[in-house]
């Protein structure tokens, strides 16, 4: 029915599709697989009309048609359950079912049909197997039923396709029960899905096909008989498993920092115990939405701990805000760089300085000549490579900004540092340059707790890698025993 | 500085447009008026500017004025305190009630707007109230002769409220530009969040901003009431806010926060206030007031968004 060939898509210094052949058939339920950043999301935003691809064609029924827009898309009859939910919390769910196209009365007043969409409204979400009335209002539905009632208006449309991405990554375990019921049952009627999620033993149990990407490319597919966990593992890692690790005998210290089971908001059932030596870099590995980041957040004290004790160097330490995390040397280049690390609108000097203006200030004064010359030795010792540091941080590109929110820090006395994500839409020399600062670091003897979706940049700095799964911690492997399946192994576990 | 310089130049053109148009503009009656105006109207923008550089906005302000102007009253002329301590309950209450704002806005997470709304409806109700609706004056003055001097007198020939704006523009400006907690302001109001992940006791320095705007508008009230000699509870004060708010934002002032100078506030307050002299003194029918300022400010606001967007 859907017949995608050859497609590209390049992004300003990424490659994010490289003639990618995806195909599925009328009433099949294919799964698309992948590493994070492997392609799987380009793909589908190509089929819902938000990117263009750069070549390639798609025939529908045989017909090769453009897809311009995500009004194209829907007139195809290929409909998105994107990950982030669509719907708006404030209207109730027959609003939600036809919002766009409501059906009208009363000529030019163009009055909304209520009676119309409530019936209608009605049959669709029977259909979908939703029993709540249409009236009820979004913000008062579990996330499970809000998916629920996105289905239900991708039906309402006359869907042919449905790409559902990441469908069961916060529902609880019923309720994904429920959702394959629901994707078996659209099956049944004629409806062709395409389900992404890094979530294998439901792919085991509902997919008729694995199309696996990795890098961009095609790395394989399976077909019904031949899905099985271990073969979609090999197949998204695939590449030669080459030894990342130069001969680093880097010398470990004592234990810098001790968690022991912490619980956090995001994740309240489960409990983390992890230590991390000084002069080590422990990398944490998981899939996105395994609670990685909200441990780094607890323990920096951005959101309070729900449970569990944090010692640094043996002594149990109370940190409930940020403030108390810095006071003890504990630092944290948040995932988010332009939200939470870094003031855009202010110079490079004021973001450098930020935390730590109390060594240039005498009673409340600031230095503005120290200031200056700190916030110069920085950016020469960090290479930050800046017109001048009166410069606006947010104009800087992606890696010094990066190195800003590092700098921050530096100047201070690091304990331990927790990187979230730290090279996201990072250039490669400027990676390059982190990954050595974030050796040098440790071999003074600061502990670095290195959270990353990014595989080689987990199996190429690690001194040992903690893997997690929706917040618990599945496994730590020794630097001996990582390879990239065995973390990834750990991950969808 | 881009800001301020465009804001100083157009209040000197205005200046000279005016002058030119009628002389009397600089005559020193006139100069000494309108920068005893400045002078009293300066003080409170200045507190409301470094709201609204968190991110904030305080419409409580006139009506403040209302209700410390009626209770400064009753102090002095009913219950016959000393006027020190009268001066200082008022400014105590001023900053008591920034205080109440701070608190409500970053421990209960209401929006400014609305919890200075609230404060500008709920104050010129208490002031009416208190009144019973009468205008409260200072009579002759007895027994505090001296304040009623020292709010309406002058230096050789330039007007006390005016020295006072200056030496409040003074400790701001270096409070703002030059101190930890002015950087912190700033900080909070660019990126609350990475201010928080910085360290910074963020709903410290936000409620901290609402005390200073308290403290700034219960001075003002005081040189306000004695200026005007009468305090007419339901219209005392109202719409003074948006004066204050008028001058931080042409001022350079950003209502997203984060932006904003001490220079640009008084240089905003200044320009608004010679814009109601020229209404005046260019014979312009004074209900005209509100109009002409409203389109000056617009066209400033305009011009300013046109040369960004061609840069």
């Amino acid at each position: 029915m859907l017949e995608m060939s050859g497609i590209s898509k390049r992004f300003p210094g990424v490659t994010a599709l490289d003639s990618v052949q995806f195909s599925v058939g009328r009433g099949e339920v294919v799964a698309l697989v992948g590493e994070n950043g492997a392609g799987k999301s380009t793909l589908m935003k190509i089929l819902a009309g938000i990117y263009m691809p750069d070549a390639g064609t798609i025939h529908l029924d045989g017909k090769p048609v453009s897809i311009h827009s995500p009004r194209d898309s829907a007139r195809f009859g290929i409909g998105t359950i994107h990950q982030e939910l669509e719907v708006i919390d404030t209207l109730d769910v027959a609003a939600n079912v036809f919002l766009g196209r409501e059906p009208v009365w009363g000529g030019p007043l163009r009055l909304v049909d209520r009676r119309k969409i409530h019936t209608e409204s009605r049959e669709v979400l029977a259909r979908v197997g939703l029993s709540v009335s249409p009236d009820l209002l979004l913000r008062d539905l579990s996330t499970a039923q809000k998916q629920l009632v996105e289905i239900a208006r991708a039906l309402s449309q006359d869907v042919r396709l449905l790409i559902m991405d990441e469908p069961t990554s916060s529902l609880t375990l019923s309720e994904t029960e429920r959702l394959i019921q629901v994707v078996t049952d659209l099956r049944s009627n004629g409806v062709s899905v395409v389900y992404i999620s890094h979530r294998l033993h439901e792919i085991e149990r509902l997919a008729d096909r694995v199309v696996v990407l990795r890098d961009g490319r095609n790395a394989g597919e399976l077909r019904r008989a031949e899905i099985a966990h271990n073969r979609m593992v090999q197949l998204m890692v695939g590449r030669d498993l080459k030894t990342f690790y130069a001969d680093n005998s880097s010398t470990h210290g004592a234990v810098r920092m001790e968690l022991r089971r912490l619980r956090t908001g995001r994740y309240p059932a489960h409990t983390v115990s992890l230590s991390i030596e000084a002069g080590e870099i422990l990398g944490v590995a998981g899939l996105i939405g395994a609670g990685r980041s909200e441990l780094a957040e607890a323990v920096f004290g951005v959101d309070r701990l729900r449970g569990g004790e944090i010692l640094l160097d043996g002594v149990v330490v109370d940190i409930r805000s940020p403030g108390d995390a810095i006071e003890r040397g504990i630092y944290l280049v948040p995932e988010d760089r332009r939200h939470s690390g870094l003031l855009t609108g202010m110079s490079v000097r004021e973001n450098v300085t930020l935390p730590s203006l109390s060594r240039f200030s005498s009673a409340g004064w600031i230095r503005r000549a120290d200031e200056s010359a700190s916030a110069q030795l920085s950016c020469a010792e960090l290479k930050i490579k800046t017109a001048s540091v009166e410069t606006k941080a947010g104009t800087l590109s992606g890696g010094n900004q990066q190195k800003i929110v590092l700098a921050k820090w530096l100047s201070l006395k690091p304990r331990v540092i927790l990187f979230d994500e730290p090279t996201r839409g990072i250039d490669v020399g400027a990676k390059a340059e982190i990954y050595q600062l974030m050796r040098r670091l440790a071999s003074e003897g600061v502990a670095i707790l290195m959270i990353s979706s990014d595989m080689e940049e987990i199996l190429g700095n690690s001194d040992r890698v903690a893997v997690m799964h929706e917040g618990r911690l599945t496994g730590v492997l020794q630097r001996s025993e990582c390879t990239e399946e065995a973390v990834m192994r750990l991950a969808v576990a | 500085m881009r800001k301020e310089l465009g804001i100083l130049t157009l209040l000197a053109v205005l200046c000279i447009l005016v002058a030119a148009l009628n002389p009397q503009f600089l005559s020193s009656a006139n100069i000494q008026n309108t920068s005893r105006l400045i002078g009293t109207y300066g003080i409170f923008s200045i507190g409301v500017g470094i709201v609204i550089i968190t991110g904030g906005i305080d419409l409580s302000v006139g009506s403040m004025f209302a209700l410390l102007g009626v209770l400064l009253s009753l102090m002095l002329t009913q219950w016959h305190w000393p006027p020190l301590f009268a001066v200082a309950v008022v400014l105590a209450l001023g900053s008591f009630l920034g205080g109440i704002h701070g608190f409500l806005i970053t421990r209960l997470g209401l929006q400014p707007f609305l919890v200075t709304l609230c404060g500008l409806l709920l104050y010129r109700g208490l002031a009416r109230y208190i009144a019973s609706d009468a205008v409260q004056g200072f009579g002759a003055g007895a027994g505090f002769e001296w304040l009623r001097d020292f709010t309406t007198g002058s230096v050789g020939r330039v007007p006390m409220p005016f020295i006072l704006m200056i030496a409040v523009a003074a400790i701001m400006w270096v409070v703002l530009h030059r101190s930890v907690y002015g950087r912190y302001l700033f900080a909070v109001g660019q990126n609350e969040e990475a201010a928080r992940y910085s360290g910074i006791n963020s709903r410290r320095v936000i409620a901290s901003a609402y005390i200073i705007s308290g403290f700034l508008a219960a001075a003002a009230a005081i040189l306000l009431a004695f200026y005007t000699n009468s305090v007419a509870p339901s219209s005392h004060g109202s719409f003074y806010e948006l004066y204050a708010i008028a001058a931080a934002v042409l001022g350079g002032c950003s209502l997203r926060g984060g932006e904003g100078s001490i220079l640009g506030i008084v240089a905003g307050t200044a320009l608004l206030q010679v814009l109601r002299n020229l209404v005046n003194l260019l014979d312009i029918p004074s209900s005209l007031d509100f109009a002409v300022m409203g389109a000056v400010i617009l066209i400033g606001v305009i011009a300013d968004q046109v040369l960004r967007s061609k840069r």
